[in-house]
């Protein structure tokens, strides 16, 4: 027996199966078209009625030029604005990076990592509302753990966190940092471990350690879902409300509110909806252009979602 | 110095970095963790008196959580179902609803998948919380105001997204050979998602489900809107408005934070593994 005469069998098999599969496909088209119809109707319809219809229909709530004019002219605007640029470039930027390095420290081997880790996911684990109402209570000025445990050891009072706007910022950028790191530094762990230990193998040959193996050898690799993280993160943070919500509550004096929480203060607590669309419509000219970067990021397949 | 001292001794201040960072990534992590537990064993007069350790631990926050006796509490366990429910309801649909159109676009391979996939995408990178105000406006007129199903179908809208990449992605593993079998046997396209698709699915449910169930758990923004009795709101929102009332006693607060922090712990941790896959699954192509 030749090799061609084992080869036979499965050759025609093969064919009598892609003349099947062109069967099903013909089929499909005639008799299980309505089938098919009937697998997506569902999305389709939550689709129309749940994102199609609200965003046409807040666009339409927001497209009165009264409504930007008394935007503008708010004194809390400017200050939301800048608020919503510091939030996002400290905030996304220093708990990705701080991910970055972490996921390198998770990868030493050991029981003790394995454990730190299950420790470290915790922030993420727990539900928002809560450890955000404790961050709000312990930088009470007062009562709170922080400014309690400063003066339990140097009998000093602490700053009132949350009654000096700048400090109210920075709470809010450091607790969001708190809650997110966790998930950024699983993301990353799991990019890092699919690069090649060969590779750092060969860099060590090299005489590349240390710093030039995560300059060289590591950053490299991750560059690029790095850059996917990061415009991924600033969409989301960009929509982030409950941090601001809840940690400083856009206080004192409305210094410290984003346009996510602006919006709904417009809408809800001032009865206004069409300011509060106004209000995140003008976040619009940020948000478009890294909702493209990211979809060509993504097109060119080299990260998936 | 030898190269080999040398090097000894670099691994030697390497683990004693590694111990300084675990030791500050520990108090980092736990210290509102901490917090929280610290108020919740105190007294209502001991909150406010700046302990750092409680000097007198009780569980009577945590009994007055259980027996509802704090009329701010009245609700609890009520709006602990009501979480429940609709977290329960959104894993369902978002199972149901990504699991359905991913088999379409995967498996029966119809011309618009493309376009679906893109609306998914779409859906996936618009901040859910810009849509709030329009939403509100438009559950009214479903005549769904102050309705459970309000919030489960916004929650559905904005978990299928991640549902059907994952889906997608997962489906790809399972051999088109398995369809085109049963196909000749003469299964329609129902019994081929229900009997062979879906239980080949299992990890990539058990995934999404944890997901979608949690991300209901944990929501509050679109709860805190369309619900408004207190025989409707979530436990979140139930806790906000908590906070924002004049006299709070923070133990019963912090107490009742934890009863509603635990059961998505557990959930997390017992489907872990699934959850990390389903994750990275989604964050990195190996």
């Amino acid at each position: 027996m030749t090799a061609q005469d084992h080869a036979a069998p499965g050759a025609s098999h093969q064919v009598v199966r892609r003349v099947v599969a062109r069967g099903w496909r013909q089929r499909l088209f005639a008799a299980d078209s309505l089938w098919a119809a009937a697998f997506v109707l569902p999305y389709i319809a939550v689709f129309l009625a749940f994102v199609v219809y609200p965003v046409v229909y807040g666009l339409w709530l927001g497209s009165s030029p009264a409504s930007y004019r008394s935007l503008f002219s708010d004194p809390i605007y400017l200050e939301t604005l800048f608020n919503t640029v510091l939030f996002l470039a400290v905030g996304v930027n220093v708990k990705l990076f701080l991910a970055l390095l972490l996921s390198g420290f998770f990868m030493r081997p050991g029981w003790l990592i394995k454990g730190l880790m299950l420790v470290f996911i915790l922030p993420w684990a727990v539900p928002a509302i809560p450890t955000f109402i404790s961050i709000h209570w312990m930088l009470n000025g007062q009562w709170g753990l922080i400014n309690s445990a400063i003066w339990n050891w140097f009998q000093m009072d602490g700053p009132p966190w949350l009654d000096t706007p700048s400090l109210a910022m920075g709470s809010v950028i450091v607790a969001y940092i708190w809650k997110w790191l966790p998930f950024w530094t699983v993301i990353f762990l799991a990019g890092r471990m699919a690069i090649p230990k060969e590779l750092y193998e060969a860099a060590e040959m090299d005489g590349a350690t240390g710093l030039k193996r995560f300059a060289y050898v590591t950053f490299p690799i991750m560059a690029n879902l790095y850059t996917v993280c990061t415009l991924l993160s600033t969409i989301w943070t960009l929509g982030d409300f409950n941090s601001v919500h809840f940690v400083s509550g856009g206080g004192p004096a409305l210094q410290t509110h984003v346009l996510a929480t602006l919006g709904i203060r417009d809408a809800f607590e001032l009865g206004n909806p069409g300011l509060g669309m106004a209000a995140v419509i003008s976040a619009l000219p940020l948000l478009i252009p890294l909702v493209i970067l990211l979809m060509r990021r993504l097109a060119r397949g080299e990260v998936q979602l | 110095m030898s190269p080999r001292t040398r090097a000894h001794l670099r691994r030697r201040l390497g683990d004693a970095g590694a111990v300084l960072v675990g030791f500050l990534l520990l108090v980092w992590t736990l210290l509102p963790l901490y917090e929280m537990v610290l108020v919740a064993v105190q007294e209502k007069e001991d909150v406010f008196s700046g302990n750092i350790w409680p000097p007198h631990p009780t569980l009577s926050a945590f009994v007055t959580v259980f027996k509802e006796s704090y009329w701010y509490l009245a609700n609890f366990w009520h709006q602990m179902g009501n979480s429940l429910f609709i977290g329960a309801m959104v894993a369902a649909g978002t199972l149901m609803i990504g699991s359905t159109t991913s088999f379409a676009i995967s498996r029966l391979r119809i011309k618009l998948g493309w376009l679906l996939t893109n609306a998914a995408l779409l859906t996936y990178v618009i901040p859910a919380s810009f849509l709030a105000i329009p939403f509100f406006a438009i559950m009214k007129r479903y005549g769904l105001a102050d309705n459970a199903w309000s919030v489960i179908a916004v929650e559905v809208t904005f978990a299928t997204p991640y549902a059907i990449f994952i889906f997608q992605q997962y489906s790809t593993s399972i051999p088109h050979e398995l369809d085109e079998a049963a196909r000749i046997d003469g299964a329609s396209p129902w019994q081929i998602y229900s009997r062979i698709w879906l239980p080949l699915m299992a990890p990539a449910l058990v995934a999404v489900g944890t997901y979608a169930l949690l991300l209901a758990w944990n929501e509050y923004l679109y709860a805190f809107l369309l619900l408004s009795s207190d025989q409707t709101i979530t436990v979140p929102v139930a806790l906000g408005k908590f906070l924002n009332s004049d006299e709070s006693p923070w133990n019963y607060l912090m107490a009742a934070s934890i009863v509603y922090a635990l059961p998505p712990l557990a959930i997390y941790y017992a489907f872990r593994r699934y959850m990390t896959a389903g994750l990275t699954m989604g964050g990195v192509k190996g």
